[in-house]
């Protein structure tokens, strides 16, 4: 077992990207993940990295798309409005099928909103939040481990299926400390990068683009997206299980909101209340297989958000017909997180 | 055994340091921790203020509702947090900034200490923090007194290692205050 470190969640995210063979961080600062430019300024040049510190949030974007289409490693991060800003970028790499990784330490919003921790950007998240109809793959860590280990896998999801991925925080997951264990890159067969744009030489020559004008061409391509956005459902639906097994009532919810829940979900069990936890880790692809399953026999599913109710929709789709789904919301802003105390009350309402 | 703390007090109190160094000596114990800093648009003079859960098993929540322990190091702390303890909770007050007499919670323990007088007499009133801590851990058995003074290796930067002795001594002060 390696030493733990004790370490800042944004510090574990800029680590697991350095082990996974990050080398270029593009980005424009913006609180509350200030911390990773930080820390990659101060360590990617020892190691023959690029820090870029570009002029704009659009700049940082449309440099990790040109990293990308390299086939390295590029990762850049921001905070809601930044992420706003590089949406259009975001759709043309999904477009250009480009790997990389985006990190949204979220804010509360809309608009400039304020720099609490909260879960708003779901929909954006998830539901492709620019333009044309694609998807990117979201991770949604609930610990600092978390933050070390997901942002390493999501290097690998993303080259596999070759798309974008997202790592979405808020201030809980990127501000608190808890130890790490740091760990090598576990061990993973990684298709060629027969795509990667280098110097044609002898070599066939590569184009990477989204502008497709022939007859039927864009229609195809959509379809090779859509083929890739099922294999993703089918294979990368990741989740948490606690207690669920005998459960009455099941709470689910996603990053640090999952977090203060599973304290409510012990408080419960302490109390001799039948309640789990079901955690979505992979929110896109939404792990529904396994709301369908645990539904199957528990009927009340409780969500909790910090928002007013955006996941709670793809809930409402993956439970059998016959469960019956609450749900619990704090917009967040400054004094709005929710106590484990305040989700026990919850709890007990609707168990 | 589970602990968990709320510190609070304004910018410049070193709350935030506090409570780097308890979780670096739970660390050194092989317990679990997790520190929560509060994050808002803070500065010196500011309120500053973390949570931390000390445990050897699963951490879970990082947000504590209601504390089993809060360390009050300025009035306007007490004043807003106050009513949060946990019934049959510990509250530890730095009576130097603190006037305790509005306060009338007969349902948990007060713990009064003057603490920048206290830092003043070990050395150096920046010390106030040392003192909560060193208070904390004697009271609640949370992490050992030996633990935090090796934690301050880790917490403090190296060009700051000359004043362990004397944040060693501050923690001793504050601990024989709650022997």
């Amino acid at each position: 077992m390696s030493k733990r470190l004790l370490v800042r969640g944004n510090e574990a995210i800029c680590r697991g990207a350095v082990e996974a063979g990050c080398r270029p961080y593009f980005g424009y600062p913006i609180t509350p993940q200030n911390d990773i430019p930080e820390y990659m300024s101060r360590v990617l040049p020892e190691l023959d990295g690029v820090f870029i510190q570009a002029e704009s949030e659009i700049a940082s974007i449309n440099m990790v798309l040109g990293a990308a289409s390299t086939g390295v490693r590029a990762m850049t991060s921001s905070s809601s409005p930044g992420i706003s800003l590089k949406l259009e970028s975001i759709s043309y790499m999904a477009a250009m099928e480009l790997p990389c990784l985006i990190v949204n330490i979220s804010r509360s919003g809309p608009g400039l909103g304020g720099i609490d921790a909260s879960q708003g950007d779901y929909f954006q998240a998830v539901k492709g939040g620019g333009h044309g109809g694609y998807h990117t793959l979201v991770l949604a860590p609930y610990s600092i481990q978390e933050m070390y280990d997901l942002t390493m896998l999501a290097f690998d999801l993303a080259e596999i299926y070759r798309i974008p991925a997202m790592i979405l925080g808020d201030a809980v997951v990127g501000q608190m400390k808890e130890p790490l264990e740091p760990h090598p890159r576990p061990s993973r067969e990684l298709p060629p990068k027969d795509w990667a744009l280098r110097g044609k030489g002898d070599g066939e020559q590569r184009f990477i683009k989204s502008l497709y004008l022939g007859d039927g061409e864009l229609e195809a391509r959509n379809w090779v997206l859509h083929a890739k956005y099922q294999a993703l459902k089918e294979n990368e639906c990741r989740c948490e299980e606690f207690e669920t097994s005998d459960a009455s009532l099941i709470v689910t919810g996603f990053g640090s909101a999952a977090r203060i829940a599973k304290t409510a979900v012990m408080m419960a069990r302490d109390e001799g209340l039948k309640v789990g936890l079901l955690r979505p880790i992979t929110l896109f692809p939404f792990p529904e297989k396994s709301f369908a399953t645990a539904t199957a026999y528990c009927k009340k599913v409780l969500d909790v958000e910090l928002n007013t109710g955006q996941m709670v929709e793809d809930v409402r789709l993956s439970v059998a017909r016959d469960a019956e789904v609450f749900f619990y919301g704090r917009p967040s802003g400054t004094g709005s997180l929710p106590t484990p105390e305040e989700l026990l009350e919850q709890i007990k309402k609707h168990y | 055994m589970r602990h968990d703390l709320f510190m609070s007090g304004f910018g410049g109190q070193g709350v935030l340091l506090a409570g780097t160094l308890l979780s670096h000596a739970a660390m050194i114990e092989e317990k679990n921790v997790s520190f929560l800093p509060s994050y808002g648009p803070e500065k010196r003079g500011g309120a500053a203020m973390c949570t931390i859960v000390i445990t050897d098993g699963e951490i879970g929540s990082p947000v504590i509702g209601n504390p089993s322990v809060a360390i009050f190091l300025n009035q306007a702390s007490l004043d807003k947090y106050g009513s949060r303890i946990k019934p049959g909770g510990v509250c530890i007050v730095n009576t130097s900034l603190v006037e305790l007499d509005g306060f009338t919670r007969k349902d948990i323990e007060i713990i009064p200490i003057p603490m920048n007088a206290v830092a003043v007499q070990v050395g150096d009133a920046r010390m106030v923090n040392m003192v909560a801590v060193g208070a904390y851990a004697a009271r609640t058995g949370a992490v050992s007194l030996a633990s935090l003074a090796e934690a301050l290796k880790e917490t403090l930067p190296e060009r700051n290692h000359k004043f362990i002795p004397a944040n060693v001594r501050a923690l001793e002060a504050g601990a024989s205050r709650c022997r």
